[in-house]
């Protein structure tokens, strides 16, 4: 038998307690290894669909599977530590030092003292942030970038075998932007984890993503692998394509 | 006055003892029960009503009554200083049940939903996040309950429970502003210290963030 899809949706449904339907009819597979670029406007249910995965909510109908095992039967505190989560909004502990922010969830898992800092300091110079000159900083002395950048380093620290990404560079400068995707491309080669990486950024889904799952209004309009994406004649896809073209001729 | 405070420091010393005595136990006792109770209300949030809605109506009633009315409890009514922190015991929970609540409730969504998502239980969650970005308003309204319970405190006088009221009252009857002050002049430093010392304690709580 061949490896089970490290997240699977079979026909997801989530509705709120006010019974407004976010997601609808979601069917989807993450395969174990692959990085699956979650593309869509605002308010489409990106952010819905991560939060779908780590049982931060649940789905009103259908199923989610991850490594093969209902999410239901998943122990939620076992779940959350395997899957490395960068927040859309952060949400960095305020009275935490950069270091004790990154170090967050090894620290949960009782990781030793030696092999904790080591981890945290290869994390933090991962994103871009020396530890010496940032690891005893409050949350409050850092830039916005520079947050989302720790958010990214908490979300890697334990080094979980799942990755949601929500818009992870958003917030950055396009030249930090471009290293950390480089950054990002190699470390995955090596690592090869299962990734979740929410985009608005046509180029980046091109450039990151194994596959592109275009979202519109809670739906799911198609797949693609980053090559047919272009050639796509889909009329949901075309108006990206198409900017994402305007934008390349305005550089030519 | 401070002539007379002089001829009487031994009074004064003992009657402040007992002042601080009562306010000291009372706010132990409404810090260990409000606390808990505002961490309940943000976990189950139907009783909010009940509880700050109780709360609000101890605050209504006036401080005398509230002595008078708690007189017939059979084991408490029996010794005047034990009603005397019962009763302002109920006047501090207030400040303490609803700051502990606004607190917690105030923490940002989003750093409570990384403290989740990261695989934080729910008790993780209350001792590293919530309890600490909480603990500034918390003691701002510990802060707010103890000044209030050294003023009334000096009510406790009037059922016999002692403190520095006994020199208000005494004063009263024998129109001598000299007696008063005696007790009012401490129970004022008093006051002021404690709002001095939680102001303190409130901002090295708070230091790092803002
Ligand atoms: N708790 C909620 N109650 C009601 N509606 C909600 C709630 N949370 C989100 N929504 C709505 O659900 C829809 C999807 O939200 P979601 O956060 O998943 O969007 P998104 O694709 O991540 O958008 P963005 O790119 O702006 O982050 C939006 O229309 C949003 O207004
Ligand atoms: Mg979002």
């Amino acid at each position: 038998m061949t490896d089970p899809p490290a997240i699977e949706f079979a026909h997801v449904q989530y509705r709120t307690t006010g019974n407004r339907i976010l997601l609808n009819d979601l069917s989807l597979s993450v395969q174990r290894g692959e990085i699956l670029m979650l593309l869509g406007a605002s308010g489409s249910g990106k952010t819905t669909t991560l939060k779908l995965i780590n049982g931060l909510l649940q789905a009103s109908e259908g199923q989610i599977t991850i490594d093969g095992k209902p999410l239901q039967d998943w122990d939620l505190i076992r779940l959350r530590r395997h899957i490395g989560y960068a927040i859309q909004e952060v949400g960095l502990f305020p009275h935490y030092t950069v270091r004790d922010n990154a170090a967050l969830v090894p620290r949960l898992e009782n990781w030793p003292p030696q092999k904790l800092k080591a981890r945290v300091d290869e994390v933090l110079h991962m994103v871009g942030l020396p530890p010496q000159e940032f690891a005893a900083r409050y949350p409050n002395e850092l830039s916005g970038g520079q947050r989302q950048r720790v958010g990214l380093a908490r979300a890697l620290a334990a080094d979980p075998p799942i990755l949601l990404m929500d818009e992870p560079f958003g917030a950055l400068d396009p030249i930090t932007r471009v290293a950390l995707q480089r950054e990002f491309k190699q470390l995955q080669q090596r690592l090869n984890k299962t990734v979740v990486f929410v985009t608005h950024d046509v180029g980046e889904a091109l450039l990151l993503g194994d596959r592109i799952a275009l979202m519109e209004s809670g739906r799911l309009s198609g797949v693609f692998a980053p090559r047919d994406f272009l050639e796509s004649s889909d009329p949901a896809v075309k108006p990206y394509v198409e900017a994402f073209r305007a934008m390349q001729q305005v550089f030519d | 006055m401070f002539n007379f405070i002089f001829s009487h420091k031994r009074e004064v010393l003992a009657l402040t003892g007992e002042h601080l005595w009562l306010v000291g136990v009372s706010m132990l006792l409404a810090i260990a029960i409000g606390v808990p109770l505002g961490i309940l209300l943000t976990r189950r949030p139907r009783y909010r009503g009940v509880v700050l809605g109780g709360s609000n109506i101890v605050q209504t009633i006036p401080s005398l009554a509230l002595f008078g009315l708690l007189l017939p409890l059979p084991w408490l009514g029996a010794r005047a200083d034990r009603l005397a922190i019962l009763a302002l015991m109920l006047y501090a929970l207030l400040p303490i049940i609803q700051n502990t609540f606004v607190g917690i409730t105030g923490v940002d969504p989003p750093v409570r939903e990384a403290a989740a998502a990261m695989g934080m239980t729910s008790r993780q969650i209350l001792w590293h996040v919530e309890l600490p970005l909480a603990s500034g308003v918390i003691v701002a309204g510990i802060r707010v309950a103890t000044v209030i319970c050294v003023g009334l405190a000096t009510i406790a006088a009037a059922i016999g429970a002692g403190g520095l009221g006994e020199f208000i009252f005494r004063g009263l009857s024998m129109v001598d502003n000299r007696v008063i002050l005696a007790g009012a002049v401490p129970a004022a430093i008093m006051a002021l210290a404690a709002d001095q010392l939680l102001g303190l304690a409130q901002r090295l709580l708070t230091r790092k963030r803002h």
